[in-house]
Order: C-alpha cells, then sequence, then structure tokens
C-alpha cells in the first residue's frame, strides 16, 4: 500500500479547559472518500481548522503528499492541493456567483499583482469557473449575487468555490447542513460523482450519506479516534454503537 | 456599464461637464472664487478617490489618511523653503516619500484588524502631526508659508489659475481612470475579495496581506500627489492638515459620496464643500446639521449619494 | 529629586485622569462592542457644565456634583437615541456615525458658549499646596484629583468584581449573547453601563478643567489617548485600563520632563530643542504601536471581542 496523501499524526489541541483534539491520527489515500463522524463537540470542525491551516495544532504532525504542513499558512495549502468548504457559509456575498468561483479559480493561476487588464473580461479566469458552475448546476444563477441565493444554493457554491483550486483533495465540512430531502439527494449525486477524482475528508451528520459514500470511516469523540475501518465494520463495531449510535440504532443493526 | 443612461450615469456625466466649464463661468462672470472653490474640490476629491479605494473596495479603514495631503504638501513646502522650486523634483519626492510613510505604517497596520487598525493608523497620522508641528525650521505649529508655486515649463504656469485648476482636474481625471482600472484587475477583485471575507480569500490561496500592503501604498501616494497640489492651491502648509480630524472629513466625503463605485467619491467631495459654502453663508453654526446628517446616512443611506442615485434606476445590475 | 517625585506625582495624577476616561470607553467598548469616537465629547461637556454651574452657585462643589449629574443624563440621553441604534453594526458605522456626534456637540457647545472657551477658577480651599514630605509641597488640588480618582478606581473595582451589576457587566464583556439569553433587562443594562461611562468622562472632564482647559474640541485631543490607552490595556479589562493608563501618563509626563535633557547628551542643542518635543508627543502613539504589533489584541484583552 503506497503512501497515503493526508497524513495526520498525534494531534492535539487545547482551548483552555477543553480538549478539541486528543492525540488524534488517522490518513486519507488517493482517491479515497474518509468520512469523520461524531456526535456535536467531538472535534471535527477544529479537525478541519487543522487541517486547512486555520489554526496551529499545539503538538502533532500533519503531512500532504509526504511533505509536513502542520505549520504551513493558510493560503499556501490551497496552492500544494488541499481545499476546503465550510461548515458555516463562507462565501462573498456581496460579489456574484460567478466572481466568487472566478475568484478561486484565479487564486490558482498565477499571482495576482495585475493591474489593468479587465479580469471579469478573462477567458482563463471565466471559464473554468463557469464550467464548476455548470457541473454543479448553478450556471442560471452565474450573475446573481451570492447573497440572493438559497440556503441549498449556498451549499452548492461552498463546493463549487473549493472545487475551482482543482484540488487532489478536499476537506468537505457538513456539505449536507440544513439541507432539504431533494437538496441532499443532490448533492449526494455531486460527491458520488467526484469520488474517484480527488481525496475527500468528508465530515458529516447525514448517516445515509455517509454510509452510501465512504470507503472508509473514523468514529471522533472529545477529539480522539475511537474506531477507523470500512462502513460495514463500524456500523458493527461495539464501542461506536454504544458512544454514537445509540441503542436504538443497534436495535435495528 | 454605460449601456443606458441611468439617472446615475446622467448625473455623473452632468458633474463632468459641470466641471470641465467653471472657468469659462468664471470668466464670463469674474466669479473667481468659484474657480477657487472647485480647485479645492477638485483635489480633495483626489484626496477622497484615493482613500475609496483601500476604504470602500479594500475595505480597511484608515482613520489617517490625511496624512499623506500633509506629507505631500510639506515636500513641497520644505523643498520650496530651501530653494527647490522646480515640480519635476517637488512632486516625484511628494510622491515617493508618502509612498515611502504607507509602506511602513501599512506593513505595520495591516498585521491588526478592526478597530485596532482604525487606532493604529490613526496613531501613525498623529506621530506625523507632532513630528512636523516639531520643526521650528519649516514652520513648526504656525505652518509654512510657499514663495512659490512649482514651477514646471513655459507655458505652464501654476500661478494662473485657470491653469492650475486644468492641472487638477486632469489629474482628476487620471487618478479616477487608474482607479477604476486598477479596481476591476485582478488585483482589485483581491482587495475587494479580501474586504468581502478575508478567511475565505486566504482559504482559497490568496496571501491577502501583500495585496492590501500594495493597495495602501499606491491610495497613500495618490493622496501625496493631491496633498502637492493642496499646497500648490493654498501656498501654505500647515501640521494642522494632518490632525486626526482632517482624516474624519475625507471619510465623510467617501461615505457621503458612495463607496462603492469609484466615481462616489468625487459627489462627496462636491456636496461637501458646496453644502459648506452655501450654508456658512446662512448660518455659522451649519456645522450643527453636518453631524446628525452624517450619522443619518451611516444609518439610513451607507451607499450614499452615489447609492442613492443608483436606486432611482428601474434596471438594477449586479457588479461594479 | 523633589523634582522627580513632583514629577511623578504629576503623572500619576494624569494616568488617573486618564483612567476615567479610559474605563468608561473601554466598558462600553467591552459590553455593547461599541466604538466611541464621541466618549471625549461628553468629557468636554462635563467640564463645561462644571464651569457654568460652577459660576452659577458659587461653589465649586457643588458645580461639580450638578456637572456629574448633567452628564450623566445627557450621556443616557445620547445612548437612547443615538447609540441603539448602532448596537451590533459595523465598527465603521460606529466610527462614522460618532464622528457625527463630534462635529453635532462641538458647534451645540459653540452655539451656546460661544467660541472662546471658559475658565472654572479653583476656591481657596484647594487652591494652596499641601507638605507630603518634609520639604516637598504638592499642589492640594492636584493632590485631591489622585485620592478621588483612586476612590473612583477602588469603587468600581468593588462595583465590578463584588456586585450583581458587576457581575453581569464582567458576564457581558466575555460573552454578550449569553447574557441577553439569560434574561437580563440588556436595554437597562447597556443605558447604565453608558451612562456610567459619560459620568467617569465628566468626572474627567470637569476636574482637569480648573487646571487644564474648557474649550471646544479638547474632546478631539484627549479621546485619541483614551483609545491608545484602551487598546494597550485590552478591549473590555477595566484592569488593563488602570494599568496602562498609569503607564501612559507617567511615560508623557517623565518624556516631556526629561527626554529634552536627555537628547541633548545625544544630539547637539539645535536638534534636541527640534527633536525632544516631538518625541514627547510622539511616544505615547510608539509604545501603542510596538504593543499592537507585538500582541494585536492589547496586553490584558477579554477575548471577547
Amino acid at each position: 500500500m503506497s503512501e497515503p496523501l493526508l497524513k495526520v499524526e498525534g494531534l492535539a489541541k487545547r482551548f483552555g479547559g477543553i480538549v478539541a483534539s486528543d492525540d488524534l491520527s488517522l490518513d486519507v489515500a488517493a482517491g479515497e472518500l474518509h468520512a469523520v463522524i461524531g456526535p456535536n463537540g467531538a472535534g471535527k470542525t477544529t479537525l478541519i481548522a487543522q487541517l486547512s491551516g486555520q489554526l496551529r495544532p499545539d503538538s502533532g504532525r500533519v503531512s500532504f503528499a509526504g511533505a509536513d504542513i502542520t505549520a504551513l499558512p493558510m493560503h499556501a495549502r490551497s496552492r500544494l492541493g488541499l481545499a476546503r468548504s465550510f461548515q458555516i457559509t463562507s462565501l462573498f456575498l456581496d460579489l456574484s456567483v460567478l466572481d466568487n468561483v472566478a475568484l478561486a479559480v484565479q487564486a490558482q493561476a498565477g499571482h495576482s499583482f495585475r493591474f489593468w487588464r479587465d479580469a471579469r473580461r478573462e477567458p482563463e479566469l471565466r471559464q473554468p469557473a463557469q464550467a464548476i458552475l455548470a457541473r454543479l448546476g448553478l450556471e442560471k444563477r452565474a450573475h446573481a449575487l451570492a447573497s440572493m441565493l438559497s440556503h441549498g444554493e449556498h451549499r452548492q457554491l461552498e463546493l463549487a468555490m473549493a472545487l475551482a483550486a482543482r484540488p487532489r483533495m478536499l476537506l468537505l465540512d457538513e456539505p449536507m447542513a440544513g439541507l432539504g430531502p431533494e437538496e441532499s439527494a443532490a448533492m449526494l449525486k455531486l460527491l458520488q460523482g467526484l469520488k474517484r477524482e480527488l481525496a475527500i475528508l468528508l465530515v458529516e451528520h447525514d448517516m445515509e450519506a455517509v454510509f452510501a459514500l465512504a470507503d472508509r470511516i473514523t468514529v471522533m469523540v472529545y477529539g480522539h479516534a475511537i474506531a477507523s475501518g470500512a462502513p460495514a465494520d463500524i456500523r458493527v463495531n461495539e464501542d461506536v454503537r454504544q458512544a454514537y449510535l445509540g441503542e436504538a440504532e443497534a436495535a435495528h443493526g | 456599464m454605460m449601456s443606458h443612461l441611468t439617472p446615475r450615469n446622467a448625473t455623473v456625466a452632468a458633474l463632468l461637464v459641470i466641471l470641465v466649464l467653471i472657468p469659462a463661468y468664471t470668466s464670463l462672470t469674474g466669479n473667481v472664487f468659484m474657480l477657487l472653490l472647485f480647485t479645492r474640490i477638485v483635489i480633495l476629491a483626489m484626496a477622497a478617490v484615493s482613500l475609496n479605494l483601500i476604504l470602500g473596495y479594500g475595505g480597511m479603514m484608515s482613520f489617517g489618511h490625511a496624512a499623506y495631503l500633509g506629507i505631500g504638501g510639506y515636500a513641497v513646502g520644505i523643498l520650496a523653503f530651501e530653494g527647490i522650486h522646480s515640480g519635476f523634483v517637488q512632486w516625484p519626492v511628494a510622491l515617493l516619500v508618502s509612498a515611502l510613510f504607507a509602506l511602513v505604517i501599512g506593513a505595520l497596520s495591516l498585521r491588526t484588524r478592526g478597530v485596532y487598525f482604525i487606532m493604529i493608523t490613526l496613531a501613525f497620522a498623529q506621530m506625523a502631526y507632532y513630528v512636523v508641528a516639531g520643526l521650528a525650521r519649516y514652520g513648526g505649529d504656525d505652518g509654512l508659508t510657499i514663495q512659490k508655486r512649482s514651477q514646471f515649463i513655459a507655458p505652464l504656469n501654476l500661478t494662473d489659475k485657470t491653469q492650475f485648476y486644468y492641472v487638477c482636474l486632469t489629474l482628476l481625471f487620471a487618478a479616477l481612470y487608474l482607479v477604476w482600472r486598477l479596481v476591476n484587475s485582478r488585483f482589485g477583485l483581491v482587495i475587494q475579495g479580501a474586504r468581502s471575507n478575508d478567511t475565505r480569500m486566504r482559504a482559497i490561496g490568496f496571501p491577502t496581506y501583500r495585496y492590501k500592503l500594495v493597495g495602501f501604498v499606491i491610495a497613500g501616494t495618490l493622496c501625496g500627489l493631491a496633498g502637492a497640489l493642496i499646497a500648490n492651491h493654498t501656498d501654505f502648509v500647515s501640521p494642522a492638515m494632518m490632525y486626526w480630524t482632517r482624516s474624519g472629513d475625507l471619510i465623510i466625503m467617501v461615505v457621503l459620496g458612495g463607496m462603492g463605485s469609484v466615481f462616489g467619491p468625487v459627489f462627496g467631495a462636491v456636496a461637501l464643500l458646496v453644502l459648506e459654502e452655501a450654508l456658512s453663508g446662512i448660518t455659522e453654526y451649519w456645522q450643527i446639521i453636518l453631524g446628525p446628517l452624517l450619522l443619518l446616512v451611516v444609518l439610513f443611506a451607507r451607499g450614499g449619494i452615489d447609492g442613492l442615485l443608483r436606486l432611482a434606476d428601474p434596471k438594477l445590475k449586479v457588479g461594479a | 529629586m523633589t523634582l522627580f517625585i513632583e514629577q511623578c506625582l504629576n503623572g500619576l495624577q494624569f494616568g488617573l485622569l486618564l483612567f476615567l476616561l479610559a474605563a468608561g470607553l473601554t466598558l462600553v467598548f467591552g459590553i455593547m462592542d461599541l466604538v466611541n469616537l464621541a466618549h471625549g465629547s461628553l468629557y468636554m461637556v462635563g467640564a463645561y457644565f462644571a464651569a457654568t454651574f460652577a459660576a452659577w452657585t458659587g461653589s465649586f462643589v457643588l458645580g461639580a456634583l450638578m456637572a456629574l449629574v448633567a452628564t450623566l443624563i445627557v450621556g443616557m440621553a445620547v445612548e437612547m437615541i443615538v447609540m441603539r441604534r448602532l448596537y451590533g453594526r459595523d465598527h465603521l458605522d460606529h466610527v462614522l456615525g460618532t464622528f457625527g456626534l463630534i462635529l453635532f456637540f462641538d458647534e451645540t457647545v459653540r452655539l451656546i458658549w460661544g467660541p472662546e472657551g471658559m475658565s472654572l477658577p479653583l476656591p481657596s480651599w484647594l487652591n494652596t499646596s499641601v507638605t507630603l514630605l518634609p520639604g516637598f509641597d504638592y499642589s492640594a488640588y492636584k493632590f485631591a484629583i489622585i485620592v478621588v480618582t483612586l476612590a473612583v478606581a477602588v469603587f468600581l473595582y468593588v462595583l465590578v468584581m463584588k456586585t450583581r451589576v458587576g457581575m453581569l457587566i464582567r458576564a457581558g464583556a466575555s460573552n454578550r449573547e449569553m447574557v441577553a439569553a439569560l434574561g437580563v433587562n440588556i436595554k437597562l443594562l447597556y443605558t447604565l453601563v453608558f451612562g456610567l461611562g459619560a459620568a467617569l468622562a465628566g468626572l474627567a472632564g470637569l476636574m482637569q478643567a480648573p487646571i487644564l482647559t474648557v474649550q471646544i474640541g479638547m474632546g478631539e485631543n484627549i479621546i485619541i489617548l483614551a483609545f491608545v490607552i484602551t487598546v494597550i490595556g485590552g478591549i473590555g479589562s477595566i484592569r488593563g485600563a488602570f494599568i496602562a493608563a498609569l503607564f501612559v501618563g507617567f511615560i508623557d509626563t517623565l518624556g516631556r520632563s526629561y527626554l529634552p535633557d536627555f537628547m541633548r547628551l545625544l544630539l547637539s542643542p539645535d536638534a534636541a530643542a527640534t527633536a525632544a518635543p516631538a518625541l514627547s508627543s510622539m511616544l505615547i502613539y510608539l509604545l501603542m504601536a510596538v504593543v499592537l504589533v507585538a500582541k494585536p489584541e492589547g496586553l490584558f484583552s477579554q477575548g471577547g471581542k
């Protein structure tokens, strides 16, 4: 088995008295969809924050494609091919949908110390952006202000922004948060389509989606990984059942 | 952008025409005061346009922008005092010193955010104020008279009020065009993105600090040019030009005029200074209205004059 | 040596005065997340009220007390009419809106009291000196300022640390939403906190009136120092404001006294004469810049915001 694309070793992070990450280790192989689940407060978003560079771990190591990125600043990780989406929608609300994605494309298109040419008329920025919007079904909304979108469209745009960087790996933080049944099904289909193209670390609460998508699942409780393995194994794992899935689920199997 | 003539664009066009024709009006009516007033308006409009680059588009609330007016002004004043009257030396020096100052202040200030940023830019401007006020050789608190305006090559003579007005107006148009190209370029989109959501910008791969710093330097340099102009206009410079409340005046112009467009601050400068003239004729306490007016604009008409004009357009569009 | 002690006491007195101003500012900032540039206007109003009431009643103390009450009322009125509409908005809106208030207050004061400024003479019983050490006399009034402000500092400490209201204040400083969620009458709390800040500012204004100034625009000069202290001490921290204020008071006073001599050691007399006053004035801002660059959240930041 070759070296995993993302390797997390012994990650630890405290906020005062709260332990958000406790000797946390996991890895994600290229092309794998690895889901991370756990009760609220398990430290999943803190994990993503540390992987994306928004937070610095107190100790531990994060490696991506063989390189140690533990201390790498946030803006540099995107350039390496590690992109993230946000649990709470974080877009450029006062810009158009197309502008939003085009900015994400622009970030990977060399430096931006260009002061003269109208960036909104640069095909090398606009065309890839249009293509991504089309892929996600947002092409009709291209010229709407991002603030005008519905919640479901916001979650789609979140994904579009992450994809615009043509990453090797996506960190997805609850992409289905707040979506209704129809929208969830659409998002599920999207994610299934992405599966083999790139590696995905998926934090999600929607269990149906998790078990439908994941190649492997890691279960976190109080910042620590209590179990990690194939979905079928996780489903029957006693520790997981007790900690998370609950007795009612256990009865249904 | 000018695909159909909106009320807002019509107003812009009308204002531009008026600005061009002011000297004609003056020679027809003999009202030199109008020419002087509008020279001042044009110069301060330029300063406000430069501020809007970082304030409106960049989201950087600098409360020390008036310092650059002073720096540019004193560059001209000090050189003139020391016998160097050539504009070809004075103005580049004004630009260079402003740029350096902006680089240092920006590099330090941009490490902070929000109200801390406001305070630190204010502090630096106050430092500049105190340094200049302490320069006894150059007048200190009392200021410095400029005996001769910046000299260029004949027939360009800045002492000629009409010529000087057109120099200022041309520079304002050039500044407007420059800023317009800037905000729509890749660079401009980055600083707009950084204003909108700095964290997301960094997450998608932009090292926003350096872009904001460059924007900060450009804005400061442009304002330094306005400073050189105002020194010539008033034939006088004083530390009071840099006091923190003067930065507040510039911010008022930008907000009143409208932060969302390149031209907005011009509306602000015109409105504010014309209002000042008109109202001070009526009562010397007119500023009592200005305070609450600013408050009302902040609370209810955040888009300023520009925003209100755009609302008058039945076909609203997205983007710049 | 006595000169040094005197300057230290002056620094203490100035620092304590600044603390009064900064305390109100940092409270309002910490609890209501409101940037109030017009805080200096309340300082000015306190001075003007004191000068006026003292002249009317013929009594310094009575005038001062009336001025305190009047400033409190003005403060609460401003909170109810203006500040309430600014809560929750962008800091930029606060800065702009309160800047507008400054203009309004300056012009209103000019309208009512005229452009000349006023004076507040000291009553004879305060216009003497006290002997603090054998051979060392200090201005009785300045000493009184020190005593009064220390008393107010103690009062604030007791209020914030030992009372229920104080607990709400401390809670509000670190978590606004929680306090509101607990069902506390937030509106009233805010009005009272703002009023308290106004009263402190007014007290500072009226106390410095006899020895410094009563004029339009006095607020603009001092508010920057108050903000510098708030920033150095950390937003929302009264303790931080106290320490930072004393620090600033000492540095500013001692700097102005001793820097010229110090500079003469290093530079030529001419250069020193030029550089010293500028450097003295700049010292505080340099200090703040250094603090912010080293620790962008201030030295004692509460973390709330």
